[in-house]
């Protein structure tokens, strides 16, 4: 982090136009402009304030914009920068909601909106599918620091297999919850997120 | 039901549902949106509610701007401001005042917030993909909706390229009648 403090404006100006750039998402465009161009974080900052953006409840992109705006310049940075981020994108999506009303009878558009609409459930599920394996590939598997001899690495291996166990029991239990028996969101993070938090806490921390 | 209660009973129901979208915005989509203003309120159909958030995923922005349309959908722009606002400030006061905390304690290492983190992630990868699996069922596209979903998202997860292009695809494929 620079020491200068960025202004709202300037927080405004860098978020709507990385968001006017990011047809099909704005993440990429987010690294460009915050680490390559404007260097308001480094690479390792950027990854892991996205790591707890995506973490929040809310949109990924707009708790990051909040993140970097709030550090640069308080809350109204905060609120500058998501601003920024969606001001532009409103106007371009309710006009793209208006062309929708218009072509909305003619057969060939409604069945382009059926692939285009299946296309984006993939999309939805390559997030998930990157989640998960940033998940399991994470910290939880670095092998055990086993040079205290026998029964410490065994342990420690023991916890790391039964916190990845853990792991995946939530991701399914979360899918099939949301997914299949459908009982909504509220209901889902409710139950899971209090078992998860306490078998991470208190039965199987990370050694 | 006159269109100002519409739009506040959604407005409330979307700022509520705002606080727990983990692993972003996207999980709203399914089925907790489509069930209140499609399934219970009948004010889009499934093909409209579909298209709307094809739409946004299609446009620049974040994708949560589906709701946005709905909003203008049921009350043109009062509804399209109302609705954003409702959706989006909730979410973004907590993460101010966790900011507050986290720029502090530096993203939060500690026992309590490490096992919240753990926790969140298996979450937020779970969620995303059961919004996705009853997406596709809202969408209507049968099987070989289910297999074009599965190619956009390998090709989106092993490539860089452009999600845009695997949405134009889609397109181009429905329009020609393979889905």
């Amino acid at each position: 982090m620079q020491d200068a403090r960025v202004g709202c404006w300037a927080l405004f100006k860098v978020f709507s136009h990385m968001a006017m750039q990011g047809f099909g998402g704005v993440l990429p465009f987010a690294y460009r402009h915050l680490v390559e161009r404007t260097q308001w974080l480094t690479a390792a900052e950027f990854g892991q304030l996205l790591s707890i953006a995506q973490l929040l409840p809310g949109p990924t992109i707009c708790n990051l914009s909040v993140m970097v705006g709030q550090r640069y310049a308080g809350a109204a940075g905060g609120f500058s920068a998501l601003a920024g981020l969606l001001l532009g994108p409103f106007f371009i999506v309710i006009a793209l909601g208006a062309a929708y009303q218009g072509l909305a009878h003619h057969p060939l558009f409604v069945n382009a909106m059926r692939g285009m609409a299946a296309a984006a459930s993939g999309l939805i599920l390559a997030t998930a599918l990157k989640l998960a394996v940033g998940m399991l590939r994470g910290p939880a598997q670095k092998p055990p620091a086993a040079a205290d001899g026998g029964g410490g690495g065994v342990d420690v291996a023991r916890t790391l297999f039964w916190r990845r166990v853990v792991q995946v029991a939530l991701l399914v239990a979360a899918f099939i919850g949301l997914g299949v028996a459908k009982v909504g969101l509220i209901t889902v993070v409710a139950t899971l997120v209090p078992i998860g938090f306490l078998l991470f806490a208190f039965v199987w921390r990370k050694p | 039901m006159n269109d100002d209660v519409k739009l506040g009973g959604l407005a409330w129901h979307l700022a509520v549902l705002s606080l727990t979208a983990i692993g972003g915005g996207v999980v709203l989509v399914a089925p907790d949106v489509h069930h209140y203003v499609s399934v219970q309120n009948h004010w889009l159909t499934d093909e409209q509610f579909a298209a709307m958030y094809a739409l946004a995923q299609a446009a620049p922005g974040p994708n949560l701007l589906f709701v946005t349309l709905i909003g203008w959908m049921i009350k043109g722009w009062l509804g399209a401001v109302v609705v954003t606002l409702a959706a989006i400030v909730p979410s973004s006061c907590l993460v101010l005042a966790l900011g507050t905390v986290i720029n502090r304690h530096g993203g939060g290492e500690g026992r309590w917030a490490g096992a919240l983190r753990d926790a969140l992630a298996p979450l937020a990868a779970g969620m995303l993909a059961g919004a996705a699996w009853t997406f596709l069922s809202v969408a209507g596209a049968g099987w070989r909706g289910i297999v074009l979903a599965l190619a956009a998202a390998a090709a989106a997860y092993a490539t860089k390229l452009n999600p845009l292009w695997l949405i134009a695809l889609g397109a181009l494929a429905g329009a020609i009648g393979l889905v």
